[in-house]
């Protein structure tokens, strides 16, 4: 596909003009007639403004896509994600369940005991996975002990620690002389919060919580456990979370700030509609009319985790993986990272952060994970 | 179900998550050996790529490779980021390096099919001067915004020395332009309009002998810089025989004066053989022309001579369709990223070592350039006051030694107004004293005045009396 035979060229159906392909014609194109003025002479550091223009014939142009993609598949991509909620809301299963293999701490550690921990920690677990080619270096970070105490004040001042250190590292990599080629990216790309299927609205913990975090990262709400809703109790909640959300200002993801064009708003919109998700996490499977789905059984029917009349596990999966999984991460890179930037460079006054300036924590070769 | 699968992802644009859950919900439990692609799911013990034998970006030994039992949909990864980058758009530079009339905006037009607006140069530049010029291209859904830059001027000179400056100084604003951003606080590098230079197109002139030392010395300074293509330019003037001589003389010079021309990659499998192919052919010869003559029953571009016709697309005529195989449609994008991995990184290590940052050693604590720039923040300040202080004493002295010698211009009038004075007032005693004398003289002169009056008039009485007494005597003789 990528090259073409010489003698192709004219008959190629290539098309900057042919409105079928739906792109619209460049408002400013030259044709024959030096229509457009390019700029002449510039001082060397100044792009002129483009002038448009038509091609008679088939370049190549677009084989540029074909080598990207293979360029990206060799390269690889890296996915942060993280898991925030009580204990015994299912967040390792779901996470399991969402990539399809056993990707949570407690699947990499089966042999220890479940305690609540006094305070937060965070566990991350690192796994590669490869589908079709592409492959993925996926790191889950999970934060036993949110919310379990009795006091939960700050509960969440470790998560934000942890997300800023992030930041701090890629920042660090990024200002060195000598940089490396592809700066490690271990930056949380987004981060599922688990909302307890009360049914009612949100509590105080949910809304200090997203609304610190929305700040920094990428907030996905769920609603857990989403099968202990009828389907019009669920409804209400999530009318409920939805006016909570917006009276307290706090914007998750897919924010509306970032639709960059008329499509993704629109596509956006949908989605923002339907948050939060509610889910049902399962890892085993099942039969159900003869085939195997994954699922939960009960005495009074079994929950296909992947129906989505069901629970509605199939949209954050799509969400997550199969449509905003870039945009997640271009969002984390281009806005969350960027204001962190700006933040940290402006602190003028406030040394580096280094053990021997006195600082506590922020040392750099420790980690949580 | 697989095709089901990609008919949805290339639809155009995003694919809808909600297609795409229906779509999987009748793919989940079939696609289940599909994604078995590492042997054994063992948790620590890290397992080869699928199938290649080869090391991918992963392996690593704390990496934990494991096998999927459903079809996730991260394969669409790719996807996600093309269509990305589609609605983003493209940038791409080329500078064209060549002497005046070789040929490099037919070549261009010729390249990329089309018309760019330019006039000939002339041959009468007193120096190289860069022309750049941007033109948005389309081509299906992909959007280019190509810069061709130009050396105006480039060998017209009688004395070419510092023909490669300018060059050198264009291709380093635009590193200088990329690096200002990048060091903002407040940037925004996605939507940046990227003028580095990806790719130079050097026109060799079809001497059939070698390079010329301009040639030569032009390439070394670029080589460093940018990605450097050597073509040769009208290559319709060179019979076969003597090309592959020119072509292989040049590649040995080339060699043995250690300019590093741009590497086709052969890393990637895909275009590794394409590639090595081509760069056995380099420099490729080429041919540029946009008028089209009739050859056979197909309208071709190409040259007409009385002799014959050389077809630019024809490749037993010329390399031109080599040239654009390997520039548009298989490095494009590789040629971007050793622009910004390699030529740029090499720029901007210099010019931040350049201005006195460093990194340090990994035991020791880092550096960061907030620290360097505030140190040096603070140097300048130091020296600011410094250079302020002196400034100030100097002024402070000036301005005293000012005001000694006002001081003593004072004390110098006001002795000489004193002397005056004293002077004055001598000169008005004298005065005085030669007043009172005058008027004593004076005060005697009349009073001698009124004694002389008044023996006058004295004598006159008697006088008077005794003409009287003649008088009578007379008058009395009379009678």
């Amino acid at each position: 596909m990528v090259a073409m035979a010489p003698g192709d060229a004219a008959d190629g159906g290539w098309a900057a003009v042919t409105p079928e392909h739906g792109s619209s014609l460049e408002p400013e194109e030259c044709s024959m007639e030096p229509s457009a003025m390019p700029e002449e002479e510039m001082p060397p550091s100044v792009a002129p403004s483009p002038a448009g223009c038509q091609l008679f014939g088939y370049v190549g142009i677009e084989a540029v896509l074909d080598q990207m993609k293979i360029k990206t598949m060799k390269t690889g991509f890296e996915f942060n994600i993280m898991v925030v909620g009580q204990s015994g809301l299912g967040k390792s299963t779901m996470v399991n369940t969402l990539f399809k293999s056993k990707v949570s701490r407690k699947a990499s550690q089966p042999s220890q005991e479940e305690r609540i921990p006094k305070t937060v920690q965070l566990q991350s677990v690192t796994h590669v996975i490869e589908e079709k080619g592409v492959k993925m270096k996926l790191t889950v970070t999970d934060t036993p002990g949110f919310g379990d105490q009795i006091n939960n004040e700050n509960c969440w001042d470790p998560i934000i620690k942890y997300i800023n250190e992030q930041y701090e590292r890629y920042l660090r990599e990024e200002i060195l002389i000598t940089r490396k080629r592809k700066i490690p990216d271990t930056r949380v790309h987004g981060c599922v919060y688990f909302i307890p299927p009360t049914g009612h609205w949100l509590r105080p913990l949910d809304l200090e919580f997203m609304r610190r975090l929305s700040k920094i990262v990428n907030v996905v709400p769920v609603i857990a456990k989403a099968d202990t809703l009828t389907l019009e109790e669920r409804a209400e909640f999530k009318q409920q979370i939805q006016a909570d959300l917006k009276t307290h200002a706090i914007s998750v993801y897919p924010q509306e700030d970032f639709d960059q064009d008329p499509d993704d708003r629109v596509l956006n919109d949908r989605i923002r509609e339907k948050i939060p998700f509610a889910v049902v996490g399962a890892d085993q499977e099942h039969q159900v009319n003869g085939k195997r789905v994954l699922g939960r059984k009960t005495k009074w029917g079994i929950i296909e985790v992947e129906n989505p009349a069901h629970c509605e596990f199939p949209l954050l999966r799509d969400l997550l993986i199969r449509s905003h999984l870039q945009d997640l991460k271009d969002i984390t890179h281009n806005v969350h990272y960027e204001s962190y930037r700006v933040r940290r460079l402006n602190e003028s006054n406030r040394p580096a952060l280094s053990p021997l300036n006195g600082l506590p924590g922020k040392a750099e070769g420790s980690s949580d994970l | 179900m697989a095709s089901l699968f990609l008919l949805n992802q290339t639809a155009g644009g995003r694919t809808s998550p909600f297609a795409c859950s229906a779509a999987s919900f009748l793919r989940g439990p079939v696609e289940q050996r599909v994604s078995q692609l590492s042997a054994v799911p063992h948790p620590r013990h890290h397992c080869g790529a699928a199938g290649a034998g080869e090391k991918g970006p992963f392996q690593s030994d704390d990496l934990r490779n494991l096998s999927l039992s459903g079809h996730v949909g991260f394969d669409s990864l790719p996807d996600q980021l093309v269509n990305k980058s589609t609605s983003q758009g493209f940038c791409f530079n080329i500078l064209c390096v060549g002497e005046t009339g070789i040929g490099k905006s037919t070549l261009m037009d010729t390249l990329f099919n089309t018309k760019f607006e330019s006039e000939p140069a002339t041959h009468n530049e007193p120096g190289v001067r860069l022309k750049a010029r941007s033109y948005e291209l389309q081509e299906s859904n992909v959007h280019l915004k190509l810069t061709i830059v130009d050396t105006v001027g480039f060998g017209d000179q009688i004395n070419k020395d510092d023909s490669y400056k300018p060059i050198v100084e264009y291709i380093d604003a635009q590193f200088e332009a990329y690096l200002q951003e990048e060091l903002k606080i407040k940037r925004s590098l996605f939507n940046y309009h990227d003028t580095r230079i990806h790719a130079c197109l050097y026109f060799i002139a079809p001497t059939g002998h070698s390079l010329k030392s301009l040639d030569l010395v032009t390439m070394k300074k670029l080589d460093s810089k940018v990605n450097i293509i050597p073509i040769i330019a009208k290559a319709d003037t060179i019979a076969k025989n003597e090309l592959h001589k020119f072509k292989s003389k040049i590649m040995s010079e080339l060699v043995s004066n250690g300019v590093q021309i741009y590497q086709f990659p052969t890393d990637e499998e895909t275009v590794a053989e394409i590639n090595a192919t081509m760069s056995v052919h380099l420099p490729f010869a080429v041919v540029g022309s946009t008028e089209e003559v009739k050859i056979g029953n197909k309208m071709a571009k190409a040259r007409q001579y009385p002799w014959g016709v050389v077809q630019v697309e024809n490749e037993n005529h010329c390399d031109f369709v080599k040239l654009r195989e390997m520039l548009i449609r298989v490095n494009m994008e590789d040629l971007r990223e050793q622009t910004h991995t390699r030529h740029y990184e090499l720029y901007r290590r210099c010019k931040l070592e350049e201005m006195g940052f460093k990194d340090t050693d990994p035991d020791s604590k880092p550096f960061s350039l907030q620290e360097t720039y505030e140190a040096k923040r603070n140097e300048f300040l130091g020296e600011l006051q410094k250079k302020e202080d002196e400034m100030r004493q100097m002024f402070v002295m000036r301005v005293k030694e000012k005001e000694a010698e006002l001081k003593e211009a004072e004390k110098d009038l006001h002795e000489k107004f004193d002397h005056l004075k004293r002077t004055h007032q001598e000169e008005k005693k004298k005065v005085e004293d030669k007043k009172k004398e005058l008027e004593e003289e004076l005060n005697s002169f009349q009073k001698k005045k009124a004694a002389a009056q008044l023996l006058q008039s004295q004598a006159q009485q008697a006088g008077s009396q005794q003409t009287k007494k003649d008088k009578d005597k007379k008058n009395a003789s009379f009678t």
